[in-house]
């Protein structure tokens, strides 16, 4: 939880097109958010509504068109020296969504976890690199004879735990997870994410949570950012969120989430997003950025504004 | 209602360098006309290897069915030839795969693809052939069919293609319908409108379907019955009501407890702690019993057979014979089952 509102990163006006001209793709078109210390963010969205791209060009994998993103204070993108940027990658890891493609099939498992602390020359000589690939090992459930083995002879599930070992190996304080269960068991998942819970308990951690999985969204975030079309829609602590959804993208993406209760699907009224009828409902009309209960945030127009505030007073 | 198929003490197996990987070990069920049974399961649990026997889609070698029947309207599809084979897949069963972007041919038009089945199986013309194709992409759901049916896969969104895959099995008017994952690669909102065009057909058609997911929110959504795999074995079955508000297996138990739902309150999530059974050497007694805290002496010593707990539901655990103790479901489990039911009595 996040128990103090110290903003660990904060993400200003960032844009991410790609192309030019005619072929421009605007995957990230002026986000603004906060991420607190020691939560865990959730973003949310279809496939290519730009989520990933977010974390990517937060970690800066890619150079941001424009924007910002303050980590600690400090801009991530801009000019920077070689030192500086190392000293950034120490701090926010990522932890990708395919366990096969992410893990390099020519190392060994030590040497994968190990990489980042060669590179940062955080252990003073092989028994204490040795010592602390293994202690790694032992947080994310894997045991000392892993080490030397390569990631073939490794489950999905537990592959995604070398990866979340090798995002710890530097003692980073920032987590980005871009869909890091989605490719394993349902059985599996939960055994990934109540790890990340622990870890994140004992280490103070702070996440950004990239799924399309919303039911595990919910679980495992404090606050949700709902993404459409490279913008956030609406942004609100995840009970609030999943209680009082007004955005109707929101409210669509809600009503689609399967339930596993028979009775509730077979009286399961589903909304669906019109974009274009909503246009025409806004006139014109600019949707700004606007607080309609403390922390909800909702991109509307002053009239909806208007009409969700009523919508909170009436219940 | 009469049974469609019948699969009966089927066994599968594969010959691989590291020896006989047992994937199917014994399962039976069957389809009644007009409804849909899911088949619930993790990978390596032979979900798919199960429905691709019914297909008979196996690679032989290294596959082999080891034995058992497969009664498709009282004919035994295990020992029809190939040749005869092909004249039932993809005209009395039909499959949609889980991939679109894989399972489409690329360089075929869309229209091509549909009406493939129909000049082959039906012998229609084909001009009648690409009518029919245009009523078909209508009916899954496409805009502008008379448009889409010439145009190649690679200009269609991902839900657009699971439609127009869709449209290709349903092409020859199948009996028995096989979904493989269909909407696993999809997103919420378009798998919504995948499941809903399914459930329509099936109104319009009288098709029967096996629908085969991972995700039990899926399951509850399309399911008439429902029929749980682990370690290749079937371990409870029932209709959906049956396995959803009184589930028996300690396995399904656990599938159910590691979903976190989305309106009730909770704490941990409960994962089934562990790994799958190596089915190259499978575990002697009830498969599921290494990651089962509830498993007893018995369990690692005897395989458990179906209980029967109704007319239509069945469960393979020892917990359900009469000398075992009295064994609640999980808090998580109950308080869910509970919570649904305070809910449905709202509604």
């Amino acid at each position: 939880m996040a128990n103090n509102q110290e903003v660990l990163v904060d993400i200003k006006n960032l844009k991410q097109h790609f192309g030019r001209g005619s072929h421009k793709v605007k995957a990230v078109d002026g986000l603004n958010f906060q991420i607190y210390r020691g939560e865990t963010f959730g973003l949310v969205g279809e496939s290519g509504c730009g989520k990933s791209t977010t974390g990517r060009t937060i970690i800066r994998l890619y150079d941001a068109t424009d924007g910002e993103v303050l980590f600690d204070g400090e801009n991530v993108h801009g000019k920077k020296s070689k030192a500086d940027l190392k000293k950034f990658n120490r701090k926010m890891q990522m932890i990708f969504q395919d366990p096969y493609a992410s893990l390099n099939p020519r190392m060994t498992v030590s040497d994968i976890i190990a990489e980042g602390i060669d590179i940062h020359g955080l252990s003073k000589d092989k028994k204490e690199r040795k010592e602390r690939v293994v202690e790694l090992l032992e947080t994310v459930g894997l045991n000392r004879e892993h080490a030397n083995r390569y990631p073939h002879e490794f489950s999905g599930g537990q592959r995604q735990r070398i990866g979340i070992a090798r995002a710890l190996a530097v003692d980073p304080d920032f987590i980005i997870a871009d869909e890091p269960i989605s490719a394993l068991d349902v059985s599996i998942q939960a055994q990934v994410v109540n790890l990340l819970k622990e870890l994140q308990e004992e280490k103070n951690l702070t996440y950004l949570f990239i799924a399309h999985d919303l039911s595990m969204v919910k679980y495992i975030s404090d606050r949700i950012g709902v993404m459409y079309f490279g913008k956030l829609v609406e942004v609100a602590s995840s009970d609030d969120l999943y209680r009082n959804a007004f955005h109707p993208y929101t409210k669509s993406l809600m009503s689609a989430i399967p339930h596993p209760d028979p009775d509730y699907e077979r009286n399961r009224k589903r909304v669906t997003y019109d974009l274009q009828e909503h246009l025409r409902e806004m006139d014109g009309e600019e949707p700004e950025w606007r607080e309609v209960s403390p922390g909800h945030w909702v991109s509307c127009t002053k009239k909806e504004f208007e009409a969700y505030q009523q919508q909170l007073q009436t219940q | 209602m009469e049974n469609i198929l019948e699969v009966n003490d089927l066994k599968v197996s594969f010959n691989t360098f590291a020896g006989e990987v047992q994937a199917v070990r014994g399962v039976n069920f069957h389809v009644k006309k007009g409804e849909t049974l899911a088949i619930v399961g993790e990978s390596g649990s032979g979900k798919s290897v199960t429905t691709q026997s019914i297909m008979r889609l196996i690679p032989m070698p290294p596959g082999e069915i080891k034995g058992g029947e497969i009664l498709f309207e009282g004919t035994d599809l295990v020992k029809k030839s190939d040749k005869q084979m092909e004249k039932v897949r993809g005209k009395d069963i039909a499959m949609i795969f889980q991939d679109p972007m894989t399972s489409l041919n690329p360089t075929m038009k869309i229209g091509r693809q549909i009406m493939e089945s129909m000049i082959k199986h039906r012998k229609i013309a084909k001009t009648d052939a690409k009518k029919r194709a245009i009523e078909l992409l209508d009916l899954v759901g496409i805009p502008k069919p008379e448009q889409r049916v010439d145009q190649y896969p690679h200009e269609f969104s991902g839900g657009m293609r699971q439609r127009a895959m869709i449209a290709v099995a349903l092409a020859s008017d199948p009996k028995l319908l096989i979904a493989d994952e269909p909407t696993t690669a999809l997103d919420v909102t378009i798998q919504a409108q995948i499941l809903e065009l399914l459930k329509d057909i099936q109104k319009k058609t009288n098709t029967s379907i096996i629908f085969i997911t991972h995700d039990l929110g899926v399951v509850a959504n399309v399911a008439d019955r429902v029929a749980v795999m682990y370690g290749g074995k079937i371990v409870e079955t029932g209709s959906v009501d049956e396995v959803f508000y009184n589930p028996q297996h300690p396995y399904t138990w656990g599938l159910l407890a590691s979903m976190p739902s989305l309106d009730a309150e909770e704490g941990e999530l409960q994962a089934i702690p562990g790994s799958p059974p190596d089915l190259t050497n499978p575990p002697k007694g009830d498969a599921f019993a290494a990651r089962n805290s509830y498993a007893m002496k018995v369990d690692f010593e005897m395989e458990p057979p179906m209980f029967k707990v109704s007319d239509t539901h069945y469960a393979a655990t020892w917990l359900l014979h009469e000398d075992a103790p009295k064994v609640e479901p999980p808090a998580v489990v109950r308080k869910r089952i509970e919570h649904f039911k305070e809910k449905a009595g709202e509604r």
